[in-house]
C-alpha cells in the first residue's frame, strides 16, 4: 500500500533521514520506534508533504506521493495526528471534526454565500457524519466545546476522530498516547484497535511506549540518527541487539 | 441521556431566541427612519454601510487571521468606480454596484498573491502603502477621476410612488444592500470555506493536512474581503454624492482596523457594532471635548478594549463568563455538573473567541509518564 524507498532529507549539515526503506501491506499495523532525534517525525512530514525528501521516492497505492500538492493528500485517503495535538484551539470539538471531512467537501466560496441548497446538504450530511463520530469516540458531550481547554486525553480523541473524519485508508499516528497517564494509554490502545477494524484501517504508529507499539503492530521499524537498524515482528524487535544498543546504549 | 435531551431543549430555545431577535432587530431597523430626524437617520445609513466593509475586513481579518491596513483603499477603489461611472457615463446608481464589486474582488485577488508570502506586520506594512498611494494617484489622474477637487455625482432619489422622503428612501436603499451583503457574509463564514479560514488562522499546517488549499483560501479571503468594502465603498458615492482624494486617506483603513477589533472579531455581528462606533464615537468626542476629540476619540477606544478585549461583540459573553466564574466560586461542588452547553462558550456563533483563554493547546499537561 505504502512504499517507503531510500528517502533521505538533510537540513543543513544535520542528515535526518539517511535512505530508509520500508513498506507498508493493506491493513497492517507499523510501528515506527527509535530514540528521539532519530527521524521518526521527519518521516512523516514527509508521508504528508510537510517535508520534502532530497532523494527517494514514496509510492502509495502505486501513486508518486511526491509529485502532490501537500492539501491533496488527504484527498488520496492518507489522514494523521500530530505529536503535541495539531487542533484548532478556537473552533468547537465539531468544527475540528469537519474541518477534517473537508477534501470531501465541494462547496465553492460563492455557492457557499449564496447558501444554495447543495451547499446547505452538504453541511447537513458533513455535521450528521461529525456526530456520529463523536458519539462512536464518546466525545457527544463536548461536541460545543471549544477545542481549548479540555482535558488532554480528550483532546488526543478529538484528534483521532478529526482524522478519521478523512475516511482514510492510511492513517498515520504521531505519539498517540505520549502524555497521557497509565489507564488512558490502556483505554487508547483499545480505542485505536477498534476502530482499525471498524474503518479498515492501515495504520502507521510513531511511539516511544513499547507497551503500546508492540501490543498494537504487526511490523515494527527502528530509526536510529535517520538509518532503520532494524525491522520486524515485535517479538524480533525485542530481541534485536542493534535495537537495545541503540535505546540502553551498552556497557562500557 | 438527560444532557441530550437538555442539549436538544437549548438548541430549540437558543433558535426561538435567535429567531425573535432577528424580527425585533428588523422591526426596528424598518421603523428607524420614520422616528429620527433626517440627520440622525443619515447616520444610521452611513453605520449600515460601514457595517459592509467592516464584515468584509472580518473575512479577513477575524476570520482568516491575515491583517489589512489598507481596506480604506477598496473603499475608495468602491466608491471611485461608483462616482466614475455616475459621472462619465451617467449609467444609474444600481448599475454601479456589481461593477463596483467585481472590480474590487479583482483588485483584491491582486493584492491576495502578497498575503501568500508576508504576514503579520509585513503585510500590514504592504496593504498600508497602498492605502497611502492610491489618494495621490486619484490626484494624478484628473481627468477621470477630478483631481483634488473631487466629482460631485447624483445622490439616490426617492422615486415619487413611494412617498418617501430622500433621507429615508437612501437608508432603505442601504438597509437593502447591508441585509443582503451581511447575509452573504454570514453564509461563507457558516460553510465550509469559513471553517477552512478559521482552520487556517488556528493552525496552518494541520489545515492543509486536513486538505484545505492554502493558497486558494488565502487570495479569495482577500479579493472576498476587497468586494465587501468595495460594495460599501459604492453605497457611500451614492448616500454622500461626493468623493474626493482626501475622503479615503489612510486614516480611513486605520479607522476600519480599530472598528473591526472595537466590535469583535470573528463575530458575526461584530461588524455593526464596531460600524457604530466608527460613526457616533467621534461625534461623542467632539461633544466631549471641542480642542482635542482625537484625544477623546482614542481614550476611548482603549476603554473599551480594557473592559471588552474580545470586542464589544464579546462582551455580553465576558459578562456571563465573570458571573459565572463568581458563581462556582461560592459553590464549588457545583462546577462537575456543568454540561458544556451551561458556559458561555456555547454561544451560536460558530467561532466567537471571546470565551476562549489564551491556553496553548499543544502545551503538555502534567501527568505522569509511564
Amino acid at each position: 500500500m505504502l512504499a517507503v524507498d531510500g528517502i533521505s532529507v538533510r537540513f543543513g549539515g544535520i542528515t535526518a533521514l539517511d535512505g530508509v526503506a520500508f513498506t507498508v501491506e493493506p491493513g497492517t499495523a507499523v510501528g515506527l520506534i527509535g530514540p528521539n532525534g532519530a527521524g521518526k517525525t521527519t518521516l512523516f512530514n514527509c508521508l504528508t508533504r510537510r517535508c520534502t525528501p532530497d532523494a527517494g521516492t514514496v509510492r502509495f497505492e502505486d501513486e508518486d506521493l511526491l509529485a502532490l500538492p501537500p492539501h491533496s493528500v488527504a484527498g488520496r485517503g492518507i489522514a494523521r495526528t500530530f505529536q503535541n495535538l495539531g487542533l484548532f484551539p478556537q473552533l468547537t470539538v465539531r468544527e475540528n471534526v469537519m474541518v477534517g471531512a473537508h477534501s470531501r467537501g465541494r462547496t465553492r466560496h460563492l455557492a457557499a454565500a449564496l447558501g444554495l441548497p447543495h451547499v446547505r446538504r452538504e453541511e447537513r450530511e458533513l455535521r450528521d457524519q461529525a456526530d456520529d463520530l463523536l458519539r462512536r469516540l464518546g466525545l457527544a458531550d463536548v461536541a460545543d466545546h471549544p477545542a481549548s481547554g479540555l482535558p488532554f486525553g480528550t483532546l488526543k480523541r478529538v484528534e483521532l476522530a478529526r482524522a478519521l473524519a478523512v475516511r482514510p485508508r492510511l492513517l498515520l499516528l504521531d505519539e498517540p498516547v505520549n502524555g497521557l497517564s497509565h489507564g488512558e494509554v490502556d483505554q487508547f490502545a483499545d480505542l485505536v484497535r477498534s476502530v482499525r477494524q471498524e474503518f479498515d484501517l492501515t495504520l502507521v504508529v510513531v511511539e516511544h511506549h513499547m507497551g503500546f507499539v508492540m501490543g498494537l503492530c504487526d511490523k515494527v521499524v527502528c530509526l536510529d540518527f535517520g538509518r532503520k537498524i532494524a525491522e520486524g515482528t515485535p517479538d524480533e524487535i525485542q530481541r534485536d541487539p542493534a535495537v537495545i544498543e541503540a535505546y540502553l546504549g551498552v556497557a562500557a | 441521556m438527560s444532557t441530550i435531551t437538555a442539549t436538544l431543549g437549548t438548541g430549540r430555545a437558543r433558535r426561538l431566541r435567535a429567531t425573535l431577535t432577528t424580527l425585533l432587530a428588523a422591526g426596528v431597523a424598518l421603523g428607524a427612519p420614520f422616528y429620527f430626524a433626517p440627520f440622525q437617520v443619515f447616520q444610521l445609513t452611513m453605520v449600515l454601510l460601514y457595517a459592509v466593509a467592516l464584515a468584509g475586513l472580518n473575512l479577513l481579518v477575524g476570520f482568516g487571521g491575515q491583517i489589512s491596513l489598507g481596506h480604506g483603499a477598496f473603499f475608495a477603489a468602491g466608491a471611485y468606480t461608483a462616482a466614475v461611472m455616475l459621472d462619465r457615463y451617467e449609467t444609474g446608481h444600481l448599475a454601479t454596484l456589481p461593477v463596483a464589486a467585481v472590480g474590487c474582488f479583482l483588485l483584491g485577488l491582486g493584492f491576495g498573491v502578497p498575503a501568500l508570502r508576508l504576514r503579520g506586520l509585513y503585510l500590514a506594512l504592504v496593504t498600508l502603502a497602498f492605502a497611502v498611494f492610491l489618494p495621490p494617484l486619484l490626484k494624478r489622474l484628473e481627468p477621470v477621476t477630478g483631481g483634488s477637487m473631487g466629482l460631485t455625482v447624483d445622490k439616490l432619489q426617492a422615486p415619487a410612488w413611494s412617498g418617501l422622503a430622500e433621507d429615508q428612501w437612501t437608508y432603505f436603499v442601504v438597509l437593502a444592500v447591508t441585509a443582503v451583503a451581511l447575509l452573504l457574509a454570514r453564509n461563507l463564514l457558516r460553510s465550509r470555506v469559513g471553517r477552512a479560514l478559521l482552520a487556517m488562522r488556528d493552525n496552518e499546517s494541520a489545515a492543509e493536512v486536513m486538505g484545505v488549499r492554502l493558497s486558494l483560501h488565502k487570495t479569495l479571503a482577500f479579493a472576498w474581503s476587497a468586494l465587501f468594502a468595495g460594495v460599501s465603498g459604492c453605497v457611500y458615492t451614492w448616500v454622500i454624492g461626493f468623493v474626493s482624494p482626501d475622503s479615503f486617506s489612510f486614516v480611513l483603513s486605520i479607522t476600519l482596523l480599530a472598528g473591526l477589533v472595537v466590535g469583535g472579531l470573528a463575530s458575526l455581528y461584530g461588524p455593526l457594532l464596531g460600524a457604530a462606533f466608527v460613526m457616533y464615537v467621534p461625534s461623542v468626542a467632539q461633544d466631549i471635548s471641542d480642542a482635542a476629540p482625537g484625544v477623546v476619540f482614542g481614550l476611548l477606544i482603549i476603554a473599551v478594549m480594557f473592559v471588552a478585549p474580545t470586542g464589544l461583540a464579546g462582551l455580553a459573553g465576558r459578562l456571563r463568563g465573570v458571573a459565572a466564574s463568581r458563581l462556582t466560586r461560592t459553590t464549588p461542588p457545583a462546577a462537575d455538573d456543568r454540561t458544556p452547553d451551561s458556559e458561555p462558550s456555547a454561544s451560536p456563533a460558530p467561532a466567537d473567541p471571546a470565551p476562549v483563554d489564551a491556553e496553548p493547546v499543544g502545551a503538555q499537561p502534567r501527568t505522569e509518564k509511564d
